[in-house]
């Protein structure tokens, strides 16, 4: 199927997410192209899991309106949009069932009820728990695991859903920096190769700022979004977090570099 | 990266999950073969003052065959029935509620099904159409009766909300309502306290052939839904929001599997009265031997706690023999015991 590059994937306009009497995103107008990967950072507590569990339709709006592929994303029979749509939580489920169980649960807006998995899902499966580095522990059972080894088998069920959005809470949590990095390639990879709209909250801005677009939020609500030169021009960074925000560019990436002057202090 | 996986990777279909469908097996003929164990001893073991020896077993007079074919074989094959209601109800409570320690009773359908049996005795006591009223019913009748209606009060006081915590709470508070109305009803009527005691304490010595019937029908109309829904339940593992986002329709599940819950649970607890423990014993028993999935687990758990309740059918009734245990305090005991068994095992491991 022929992706149109200019048609968003997943749009909101207008949108306002909130828990009673608290507001967290106020009228929010922003479209996820395919084949481009935004990051949401912003402290911590500012909405950035709202936003993503809003996108995911996990979160009812206030008002406004979150659009998938042009329809209204509400109207959109359950297991078709799970289909398209594919979610990350932000901690990872400890279960007794096992690797290879939890990923083929991704392939269950495919596969349905009686889980008669074709040729086709054995095959996707393998892909994704290739891709996230878990097929070691396709047997093994995710309550036996590590934080690190539990996380990659989720974003291996998270990629065999084979969704054209991807929405992800911390999807580096609890790994270790070389695997953080092959996360990020991944991400990279799904939106250039896969045309896969993905979006992602990360804490850590140095990786977070290696995306192809940016949604900054502060306390105070969004700070702004758009291409990561315009965050840094702007200075957006500093603006949400409160407090400046030094970052240095090396070689074409752009690091956070903590400013912790070297002090006299003698040990 | 290639695009078909290479044959010496398996991701479960293969070999690998014909492994676990293999132990699947032998699980089952096990269980299978301590059920027909226990079904052998519950024919020789009994209070009546009949014969009891392999011989007798084989060439039985008139009146020892009533005895068997009519007393001994039905109770042990409901004993198993029932147990086997309360493991698959306990099973998908387990599952729906994701907490460990939830049973079949969870909510309200053991109070409820107790109060619905106290107010046909009052009604049989009190007055002519009361008594051919309550004989028409009958105490399974009025059980169930109880149960479901206590299911739909604890449904409808979540109004709507099929939420998890909202759910527990209503249950215990229907729960505690039901039971406490029970209590002044049975303390104002003497009379009817024996038979109370022993439908409270839970009792196999009621079962016929006809609640065997019962019981088995339940079974096949329970057991067949929830181990198809059993998918569900593996995706709900992974937390609510994970399962939705998968493309699962929660509310829906959840009636559903709450619905197969109230049904296993009114029709045992119609049959054998308040049995305690089995279905809270039996799903542990089955992820301490065969590590699993919801499919595993739901049909493993039956098997589990039917053999169990058989066991406790005849340990009720060679223990202090020729009198008889209520089963209840069989299963209260034996159940007890492993839950602490169970909780000392895992502070050791720390």
């Amino acid at each position: 199927m022929p992706v149109d590059r200019a048609a968003p994937a997943l749009a909101c306009r207008d949108l306002s997410v909130g828990y009673g009497a608290h507001i967290v995103i106020r009228s929010l107008s922003i479209a996820f192209l395919p084949g481009c990967w935004t990051s949401i950072v912003g402290p911590n507590g500012c909405g950035k899991s709202t936003l993503l569990r809003a996108l995911a339709g996990l979160e009812p709006a206030r008002s406004g309106t979150i659009l998938l592929q042009g329809r209204a994303l509400p109207s959109w029979p359950r297991r078709e949009r799970a289909r398209r749509v594919a979610w990350l939580a932000q901690s990872s489920a400890v279960t007794d069932l096992t690797g290879a169980e939890v990923v083929a649960l991704g392939r269950f807006a495919h596969s349905g009820w009686l889980a008669h998995r074709q040729k086709e899902d054995e095959a996707t499966m393998y892909r994704a728990m290739m891709a996230t580095g878990s097929l070691a522990w396709a047997h093994r059972r995710l309550s036996t695991l590590s934080g690190g080894e539990r996380q990659r088998l989720h974003l291996a069920r998270t990629l065999a859903v084979e969704a054209s959005v991807m929405l992800l809470d911390e999807p580096t949590t609890h790994l270790d920096p070389p695997h953080q990095e092959d996360i990020v390639r991944l991400l990279r990879e799904q939106a250039r190769g896969r045309n896969v709209s993905v979006v992602s909250a990360i804490h850590d801005l140095s990786l977070a700022l290696a995306a192809d677009r940016i949604i900054v939020m502060g306390y105070r609500g969004l700070v702004g979004h758009g291409s990561i030169a315009e965050a840094l021009a702007g200075d957006w960074l500093s603006a949400a977090f409160e407090t400046p925000v030094k970052v240095i560019e090396d070689r074409g990436a752009h690091l956070w570099r903590p400013s912790l002057e070297s002090s006299s202090a003698p040990c | 990266m290639s695009a078909t996986p290479p044959f010496a990777v398996d991701l479960g279909t293969g070999s690998r999950d014909a492994l676990a469908n293999h132990r699947l097996l032998v699980w089952v003929i096990c269980g299978l073969a301590i059920a027909l164990l226990l079904a052998f001893g519950s024919l020789i073991v009994g209070t009546s003052s009949v014969e009891t020896s392999l011989g007798w077993l084989l060439r039985p007079d008139a009146d020892s065959s009533v005895v068997l074919w009519q007393i001994r074989l039905p109770r042990t094959l409901g004993a198993w029935l029932a147990g086997a209601l309360l493991g698959l109800a306990g099973g998908i409570a387990q599952g729906v509620f994701r907490n460990p320690l939830a049973e079949p009773y969870l909510l309200g359908t053991a109070s409820g099904a107790a109060l619905g049996v106290t107010l046909s005795l009052i009604a049989a006591d009190a007055s002519f159409e009361g008594l051919a009223w309550a004989a028409r019913l009958g105490v399974t009748g009025a059980a169930c009766l109880g149960a479901a209606g206590a299911t739909l009060l604890t449904v409808s006081l979540t109004r709507g909300v099929l939420e998890t915590r909202s759910l527990l709470l209503s249950g215990i508070v229907v729960a505690f309502l039901l039971g406490s109305i029970t209590q002044l009803l049975v303390l104002s009527r003497p009379e009817i306290w024996r038979t109370m005691q022993s439908f409270l304490l839970g009792s196999t010595g009621f079962l016929s052939w006809s609640s065997t019937e019962l019981l088995g029908a339940a079974l096949c109309v329970s057991i067949v839904p929830a181990v198809l829904l059993a998918r569900g339940l593996d995706a709900l593992s992974l937390g609510e929001d994970t399962a939705q986002s998968l493309g699962l329709s929660l509310p829906l599940m959840r009636l559903a599997l709450l619905g197969i819950v109230s049904l296993a649970s009114a029709t045992a607890v119609g049959q054998v009265g308040v049995v305690g423990f089995v279905g809270l014993i039996a799903p542990h028993i089955v992820r301490e031997t065969l590590s699993v999935n919801h499919r595993q687990l739901l049909i493993g758990a039956p098997l589990c706690g039917g053999a169990l309740l058989q066991a406790a059918d005849l340990l009720s009734r060679w223990v202090i023999r020729p009198s008889e245990l209520p089963v209840g305090a069989v299963t209260a005991c034996v159940g007890g015991s492993y839950l602490i068994f169970l909780l000392w095992r895992r502070s050791r491991r720390g």
